[in-house]
């Protein structure tokens, strides 16, 4: 299986409540888009992610359902005004089923 | 061929085609594709007002394999957030390029990176929580396509 390796980066993990926090995230993934063909004429089946989320404590913040048009390595930045202090989880899925994680810790003072 | 048409007159070709289950041979671009259905779909019918959203992206794209998007929704009155937001890319081979979903934490706004097979009219819907569909329209010219068609 393929190495995910999801990248995050917060601008800030410590924020006063009301304040906005910046998000990047990129994983590593070959998007295959299925419109393809293998030297042979084939087609190469579609494989991609198709599902991402992100949640704080379990409470859902931003997500999203890509199809064949989003790069390979998705990226993405949202922004968000956590409301609690906590843990701030990462969640891609792909075709297989596969479920790549990542988690951050976020402070609201 | 899209320089010379208004977006009502390719909104109304592209609906056409559609209907008619047959392909608009617009020079050397594919027939598009059913994004008109898609934005119905997504809307339950409901025709979305042009305006207050903010689709961002390169007027040229020599690479159509990784293209950036920004879309964000102007400040919606106090007590209503943005959903959702639909890109869908007319002359793609499908025509939903990605939903992103908000929630009540969200500012109304994303970024990404997409493939667009060709140069084309991109369209983003804001599903706002009133009920109410908010939409832009924004077109990309594409040097070398970027769907591996």
């Amino acid at each position: 299986m393929a190495e995910f390796k999801p990248r995050i980066r917060l601008d800030k993990k410590e924020v006063k409540k009301g304040e906005t926090v910046d998000v990047k995230t990129l994983v590593s993934h070959i998007m295959e888009t299925g419109f393809r063909h293998d030297p042979d004429g084939k087609l190469i089946p579609r494989m991609i992610i198709n599902t991402f989320t992100s949640e704080l404590n379990g409470k859902f913040v931003f997500g999203c359902d890509l199809e064949s048009a989003v790069s390979a390595n998705p990226y993405f930045e949202f922004k968000f005004k956590p409301e609690e202090s906590g843990t701030l989880k990462f969640t891609w899925i792909d075709d297989e089923g596969v479920r790549i994680e990542a988690t951050e810790t976020i402070t609201v003072t | 061929m899209w320089e010379s048409m208004s977006r009502r007159e390719v909104l109304n070709v592209g609906a056409g085609a559609v209907a008619a289950g047959v392909g608009l041979t617009a020079g050397p671009a594919r027939a598009l594709n059913d994004y008109a259905e898609q934005i119905k779909k997504f809307t339950g019918g409901k025709t979305p007002v042009e305006g207050r959203v903010k689709l961002d992206l390169p007027e040229l794209a020599e690479n159509g394999n990784t293209v950036p998007l920004s879309v964000a929704v102007e400040a919606p009155m106090a007590g209503v957030h943005v959903e959702e937001i639909l890109v869908v890319a007319p002359a793609n081979p499908n025509a939903r390029v990605i939903r992103f979903r908000f929630s009540p934490m969200s500012v109304p706004e994303a970024s990404t990176r997409i493939r667009l097979a060709e140069t084309q009219n991109v369209i983003a819907v804001a599903k706002l929580s009133d009920g109410t569909f908010l939409q832009a329209t924004r077109q990309i010219k594409v040097t070398i396509g970027g769907c591996g068609g």
